[in-house]
């Protein structure tokens, strides 16, 4: 069974010429198969955080681990994680001109699965999982996100994750700017996958209405660039009821604990 | 009209629509044009057609010091039947008729050149193989001229291959009859030590069609002036251009369409990718819309893919309108850099840097591509990028 373990992860940025330590501490457990809920308020490191895992060129790990089955995450470049099974929904997905969906998604493929896939079943597989999305099938023809609205931006992203079957997924925020129907849709796509048990999720969120869709074993609070409270289903409801404050403002917090340190 | 986006360090792009009583093309330059290469001061580097190209590499093609070597340059030319190919002398009464020389270089070739080729279509006649001329250097210096004629309602395309290594200047005219249909392909393949410098002038008749297409992956220096003038009304001019700029090159594009006739059309896109060191690209584009040019539809655009720090692109498209009464006129220019974003978004879905890379300057390209409507053109350009891209990652 995959299982990605973070240990006391330190990350930095450089900004206007100063290195600002983002992430100060992270330690989490996914496996295939959970998902865990990250919620935490805005500048706290969620971000950062995934694209950490990622490998995004501009954050440096100054400390900690990531290991996806044992495998030094950290060691890999951006594509051997892909390739590894880490995906990553982007927050704010990148446009590029001049390359089709198509070509897009079947180069990727390729490289996950490590040969080309079927041109029949492979067209047949795109044209189903998008229709589920409730893509048109036109997007296929159009260049990798360019000029796609924020909503058709992340059904592109679940549409990916539908494709790749990664074993580890982290969701940045994939239900931020969706309409009520797209959100179901979209954690329909979710839960496909989720429900082949082969994939660990790592869902970041603002919001619990998402939760109601997926939902997820373990809920954390993301605080200043480290965990600061974990537990179940019921932790996000009381977020949603009584805010960050107790976890923002002062004094050491202590992770690990469930739930009851928002009390 | 005019977009400039994320230009890197180190280059320009500008853009300028002008609504003015007199074209400023004309007194921009350092002389007005002529065949004559003693009306042309020797440039010193700072005049505004020489400011971007490096005069000390041009091997004294602008101040004179370049003399022909007699042999070095060998040109072939293939051609389908129902096709005149002649080799004339200078006095030969139909050559520069499409356009007059408008630098020092170019008069120098006009100047210079003993022998011209002169390529004619017969009026009506349909060609359904290209006609091909093959320009290699083997060392040489050379001036050289060449005119490629179509009576009306003719039709050809016609590839001009340059590859080795030389020192060329040399003017190509291309006259097109009434409704006549000409495809110019042009290719500069040359090896890393090669000059050329050059214009072309095509003179575009009454209902015709002219479409240009200039490839420039070789050469130390590539100075070109792709310039088109409609003899008549209902012209119309597709000028594209693909280039590929090294480290150390320089390729320089000087575009002019002149529309002085009214009713006239005209598309110019070129597109550049660039990588290397020292790697330099130009772009001019001039678009005149004369006072009787009324009805005059044109577009202009350059875009440019900076690949790795130290190359640089200077893009300057500038139109000039003297009447109101067209049906539209419009330019772009955008130089971006490779953006680490577009690369990181393609690995992280587990496409190796490499090939990220490669789909997206294929990306960036396949639209021009697309649009020259040559299969076997289209192929050679892709397989070329591919082997740029290789050479470069
Ligand atoms: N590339 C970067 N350059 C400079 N600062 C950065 C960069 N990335 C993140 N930061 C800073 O790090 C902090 C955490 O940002 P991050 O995007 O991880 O937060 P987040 O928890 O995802 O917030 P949100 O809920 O708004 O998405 C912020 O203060 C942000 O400005
Ligand atoms: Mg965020």
């Amino acid at each position: 069974m995959a299982t990605l373990e973070i240990r006391d992860l330190h990350v930095t940025v450089e900004a206007d010429n100063a290195t600002k330590e983002i992430l100060k501490g992270v330690d989490l457990t996914v496996k295939q198969g959970e998902t865990h809920a990250i919620m935490g308020p805005n500048g706290s490191g969620k971000s950062t955080l995934a694209y950490s895992l990622a490998g995004h060129p501009k954050y440096t790990i100054t400390g900690g681990s990531v290991t996806l089955d044992g495998e030094d995450v950290l060691e890999m470049s951006v594509d051997e994680r892909a390739r590894a099974g880490l995906f990553l929904a982007m927050q704010y997905p990148v446009e590029i001109p001049g390359v089709s969906v198509s070509n897009f998604l079947r180069t990727s493929a390729t490289a996950i699965r490590g040969e080309a896939p079927k041109l029949r079943t492979w067209v047949k597989e795109v044209k189903e999982t998008m229709a589920e999305l409730q893509m048109d099938p036109a997007f296929a023809e159009r260049n990798v996100n360019e000029g796609f609205s924020g909503g058709e931006k992340k059904r592109h992203e679940i549409l990916q994750l539908e494709l790749l079957k990664p074993k580890i997924a982290v969701l940045d925020e994939t239900d931020s700017g969706l309409d009520v129907d797209a959100l179901k849709t979209v954690s329909e796509g979710v839960n496909r996958v989720r429900a082949t048990g082969e994939v660990g999720t790592l869902l970041i969120t603002h919001y619990t209405r998402i939760l109601k869709y997926i939902q997820p074993d373990f809920v954390h609070v993301f605080a200043n660039g480290r965990i600061a409270a974990s537990g179940g289903a019921e932790l996000a409801d009381q977020l949603e009821n009584e805010g960050y404050e107790a976890y923002t403002k002062g004094g050491p917090v202590t992770g690990g604990n469930s739930g009851g340190a928002a009390a | 009209m005019a977009e400039a986006q994320n230009t890197p360090v180190g280059s320009t792009t500008a853009g300028s629509i002008a609504v003015a009583a007199e074209s400023t093309v004309a007194t921009r330059m350092s002389a007005p044009p002529s065949f004559d290469v003693a009306d042309f001061p020797v440039p010193h580097g700072r005049e505004e057609e020489w400011r971007f190209t490096p005069l000390e590499r041009l091997r004294g093609l602008h101040d004179g010091t370049a003399v022909a070597t007699g042999s070095g340059v060998k040109v072939a030319i293939e051609a389908p039947e129902g096709v005149t190919v002649e080799t004339v002398g200078r006095d030969d009464s139909r050559l520069g008729k499409a356009g007059t020389p408008v630098d020092r270089v170019a008069a120098q070739a006009y100047s210079s050149f003993e022998q011209a080729s002169v390529v004619t279509v017969a009026k009506e006649a349909v060609l359904t193989e290209p006609i091909r001329i093959a320009v290699h250097g083997e060392g040489g210096t050379a001036f050289g001229h060449q005119l490629i004629q179509l009576g009306a309602f003719a039709e050809a395309v016609v590839v001009i291959d340059h590859t080795g290594d030389a020192v060329l200047a040399a003017n190509v005219d291309y006259v097109l009859g009434d409704g006549a249909k000409l495809t110019v392909v042009s290719v500069q393949d040359w090896d890393d030590t090669a000059v050329h410098v050059g214009q072309h002038n095509a003179l575009v008749g009454r209902d015709a069609s002219f479409k240009s297409i200039v490839v420039t992956f070789g050469g130390d220096v590539v100075r070109l002036h792709p310039r088109v003038a409609y003899a008549a009304t209902g012209g119309e001019a597709e000028l594209f251009g693909l280039y590929f700029t090294d480290k150390g090159q320089h390729q320089e594009h000087r575009l002019l369409v002149d529309h002085n006739t009214p009713h006239c059309k005209s598309n110019a896109v070129y597109k550049g990718a660039l990588q290397g060191d020292g790697a330099h690209a130009v772009w001019i584009g001039d678009v005149l819309i004369q006072a009787a040019a009324e009805g005059t539809d044109t577009y202009e655009m350059n875009r440019n893919l900076v690949l790795t720090d130290g190359a640089r692109v200077d893009s300057v498209p500038n139109l000039e309108i003297e009447t109101g009464e067209i049906v539209g006129a419009g330019h772009a220019s955008a130089t971006g850099r490779f953006d680490d974003e577009q690369l990181f978004y393609l690995q992280s879905r587990g496409i190796p840097a490499e090939e990220a890379r490669r789909l997206v300057v294929r990306g960036f390209f396949a639209e021009l591509v697309q649009q020259i409507g040559l299969p076997d053109v289209e192929e050679r350009l892709i397989e070329k990028i591919e082997a740029e891209l290789k050479a470069s990652v």
